[in-house]
């Protein structure tokens, strides 16, 4: 047993209704991502332990599952030091009630890392109450029973009595002080694959995704966007969509035009026969050229994010010298479940159901449009089909707020994936000049980067100071042992809405760093990872990640013809990561990844089988930006509209992937990011290796031999 | 209003409907069988997979005026009890995250094992690449074909 330094009054709260045991409890939220919240919130329970007469154990969990296995991982924890039956157990999306759960958002890869610890304590209190009540029940000392998978024993005697049956009685013990934590070494759940509770209802259509919420007199709306960022309705034309068979309404409001029906089809047949006249305001003309040539511009102004040495002069004097120029696109999130929110807002009452990573948001859009206090605005979160940081924005809550609103009903709000995909809120494009320099004996020396990246806390109003850390996370930080360093960041300032996108700046630093850094591995005639290797001497978990994953994918062992190997490491959200691809080459000179060997550390693991899918789908999820990802802008209008012209990774594309996890005890890292940034820079390393000409623009397309 | 009879899951049902509106509308908007998803709209990532006539099949591009007299089946009633096969080794190996495309690719690999029993992985990536997942599950599911095959030969 070991005891927790994480103090308890006022953390934790009993009641008891209709003979269950409720226990609330409450852990801070912090900003250990530097690029989610960016402040300390304020917290008060967020988390709810409930035990039934049934034996039945429910969870209610604030973070959003967004298919990251948080729901499982979070009742891991609690339920391992609850001792529960994992069995009997069950997991939910609490509702977002500040008075009861504080500000609620998930993303920054966060919620292992700030839950434990809580979630640990409350698990042990619940079961230290277990004790007490059966204790007292047998008329014997606490000391002499113990808990084991949903029952509490005394063990002299041999009796049991079941979770359920103690659940009254628990609820009138008083909440210990200071509960005593299981040692590790007994632990149960942490640690072993265990299943998700989540699969079942996701195989059989039963799980409640924010598109299938149905409420009573519901209707169902489109709402149609300007066009161009920035712009608002000038007039429109409402006359033939009202036409349309189950066309109810079509109104105006503050985001664009609601068309307001029965049901998604009736709206998508009254929005094609309904007029708009735009005011698209001052950004009509923005083009990607347009971006790409004031990046260029700036990019030698930007602020210092880091210095090392004088990079200067071990430019002039190295033995030779590299300058590239890195760019990557804007990309679209693309969600499996396009944005959609139901709404309901009434006299004195706003209900609200998002599939939202941050109810706090949804529910502060909902005071916001509506002019309710909070504890009149309830948020309900469901399933989330997909969220990769786009679904921690609020706009989709606020279309079906305001449609609601302005027709008086329930309404759905659902938007096209033409609408997802042309509605903002994008990862940033990003443009970077490096001028390298390596010794006489082909060693790096010196490291220019100079970054022009528009920037996702100033968009938001959060930028404090000359740096977004968000921006620069990942490049700033280079763990790299080059003796002389300079990183610069410049502000585009651009009218595009740019946002979290899973891995957020490691997702195009990674990609830039680990790319120049092979270009001067073979300027230097060296081998990409005995050069990591020797620039790794400060970071010694990156060198055991790197050599792992190079072991593992039999680095320098020979491979068929026209197939090369490609390596990266990256540090993000806590955790590192080390990949290794394995391409070759179609004959129209598309890129096919083989094979990547993953090695990950991110710390204590919770549940492995969770962690290897994680790297899975950052992989998969990188890989289709590597390929295919680019949104482009003309007119002020993004091209791309739907699957057909943003292409990500099918079946057929998807590599071989194995996962080595490197659990040797360091402190939790986070697993929902830190899988996507390495496998940009592994496969175009590979490129590399097999063309020798770098690939310093993504997406890859097609490459020449 | 027109009004369209067709099989359902099994059980005849009858709906009011547009002729152009989507099967895949009708089922979820009038029928309210939610397991079915809207994805593109446009039958690129048929995450509305149905079985229509036994065949899997984008529901969004199947007016319901084609839909009449015809059997369909949705991801509500792949199972004649319980669970499917593939649903069961869907469960077995843990394959979804967010879950949003699986009831598709559900459907996609139950209609490929009707047809071949014994699937290669080559078979599988002929069959299931018209289906998009975000979460990247698709090693597990070729996986989870290869489990549901072999239960399936027992």
């Amino acid at each position: 047993m070991t005891s927790s330094n994480v103090t308890r009054r006022d953390f934790l709260q009993v009641t008891s209704v209709a003979g269950s045991f409720l226990l609330g409890f409450r852990f801070p939220r912090r900003s250990t991502a530097p690029s989610f919240h960016p402040t300390d919130v304020p917290t008060d329970l967020n988390a709810w332990i409930r035990i039934a007469p049934d034996d039945s154990v429910a969870l209610l969990i604030s973070e959003s599952e967004m298919g990251q296995g948080v729901l499982t991982s979070m009742s891991m924890i609690l339920a391992e030091e609850l001792e529960a039956d994992w069995s009997k157990v069950t997991a939910e999306h609490a509702p977002a009630d500040r008075a009861k759960y504080g500000t609620q958002g998930t993303g920054g890869s966060t919620s292992v890392r700030q839950g434990y610890e809580p979630l640990r304590v409350a698990g042990a209190a619940a079961r230290e109450m277990l004790i007490a009540a059966a204790a007292e029940q047998w008329g014997v000392p606490a000391t002499a029973c113990h808990a084991e998978r949903g029952e509490v024993i005394h063990g002299a005697t041999g009796r049991r009595l079941s979770y359920g049956r103690l659940a009254a009685g628990a609820a009138r013990q008083p909440v210990p002080e200071h509960p005593q934590l299981k040692d590790p070494s007994e632990f149960r759940l942490i640690g072993h694959d265990t299943k998700r509770l989540d699969t079942p209802a996701k195989t059989t259509g039963r799980a409640v995704f924010g598109i299938d919420v149905r409420r009573p007199g519901m209707l169902v709306a489109q709402v149609v966007h300007c066009p161009v960022f920035g712009g608002q309705v000038e007039s429109f034309d409402a006359s033939a969509a009202l036409g349309v068979p189950g066309v109810r309404h079509v109104v105006e409001i503050p985001t664009g035009v609601a068309i307001v029906a029965d049901h998604f089809w009736a709206a998508q047949q009254g929005r094609e026969a309904l007029t708009v006249t735009w005011d698209e305001g001052s950004n009509g003309r923005i083009s990607s050229e347009a971006i790409t040539e004031r990046c260029r511009t700036i990019v030698r102004s930007g602020a210092e994010a880091r210095r090392l040495g004088d990079v200067d002069a071990a430019v002039a004097g190295a033995a030779q010298t590299l300058e590239a120029v890195y760019q990557v696109p804007y990309l679209a999130h693309a969600t499996m479940e396009p944005m959609n929110c139901t709404a309901d807002v009434r006299p004195g009452r706003c209900e609200i159901w998002a599939p939202t990573q941050s109810p706090s948001g949804a529910q502060a859009a909902g005071m916001r449009i509506t002019g309710l206090p909070a504890e009149q605005v309830l948020v309900h979160t469901t399933f989330l089909g997909g969220g990769f940081g786009r679904r921690s924005e609020s706009d989709f809550v606020a279309d079906a707020v305001h449609t609601s609103k302005a027709v008086g009903r329930p309404v759905k709000v659902v938007w096209t994936r033409e609408d997802d995909m042309r509605g903002g809120y994008y990862r940033p494009m990003a443009y970077n000049e490096f001028v390298g320099g390596i010794d006489g004996a082909g060693w790096p020396v010196a490291w220019v980067h100079r970054m022009a990246s528009p920037s996702i806390l100033g968009g938001k109003g959060w930028l404090r100071g000359p740096i977004d850390r968000a921006a620069v996370e990942g490049a700033a930080n280079l763990p790299y042992d080059i003796p002389n360093l300079h990183v610069t960041w410049a502000n585009p300032e651009l009218p595009i809405p740019v946002h979290w996108w899973r891995s957020v700046g490691s997702s195009q630093n990674a990609y830039v760093t680990e790319c120049f850094l092979d270009e001067l591995a073979v300027l230097g005639g060296k081998d990409p990872v005995e050069v990591r290797r020797r620039l790794l001497g400060s970071h010694p978990r990156h060198r055991r990640a790197l050599e792992l994953a190079a072991e593992k994918a039999g680095w320098g062992t020979p491979l068929p013809a026209g197939r090369a190997r490609g390596i990266a490491v990256h540090e993000s959200f806590g955790s590192i990561v080390a990949q290794v691809a394995e391409v070759s080459l179609h004959d129209d000179g598309a890129p096919r990844v083989h094979r990547v060997t993953c090695a990950v550390d991110c710390g204590q693991v919770i549940n492995p089988d969770t962690v290897r899918a994680q790297m899975e789908s950052g992989i998969i999820y990188g890989l289709s930006a590597a390929l295919y990802g680019e949104l482009t802008l003309e007119r002020g209008r993004v091209r791309q509209g739907n699957f057909h012209d943003y292409r990500v990774v099918r079946m057929r594309e998807a590599p071989q992937i194995d996962v080595h996890i490197i659990a040797a005890g360091d402190p939790h890292g986070g697993i929902g990011e830190p899988g996507t940034p390495p496998i940009a820079p592994a496969v175009c390393n590979a490129i590399l290796a097999l063309t020798g000409r770098p690939v310093r623009q993504l997406p890859i397309r097609t490459v020449r031999m | 209003m027109p009004q369209y009879s067709f099989t359902l899951n099994g059980s005849p049902q009858t709906v009011d409907a547009p002729p152009d509106m989507p099967l895949l509308w009708v089922v979820r908007d009038i029928v309210g069988l939610t397991g079915t998803k809207f994805g593109c709209g446009i039958g690129q990532c048929r995450a509305c997979t149905v079985h229509f006539n036994g065949k899997a099949t984008f529901s969004c591009q199947i007016p319901i005026s084609a839909a009449a007299g015809q059997e369909v089946t949705t991801i509500e009633g792949l199972a004649e009890d319980g669970l499917h096969p593939v649903q069961r080794a869907w469960i077995e190996i843990d394959v979804p995250q967010c879950g949003y495309c699986q009831p598709g690719q559900i459907m996609s690999a139950a209609a490929l094992l009707a047809e071949n029993p014994r699937p290669t992985d080559e078979d599988i990536d002929d069959a299931m690449s018209n289906n998009i997942c975000r979460c990247g599950t698709y090693n597990r599911i070729r996986a989870a074909i290869h489990r549901a095959a072999e239960e399936m030969a027992r």
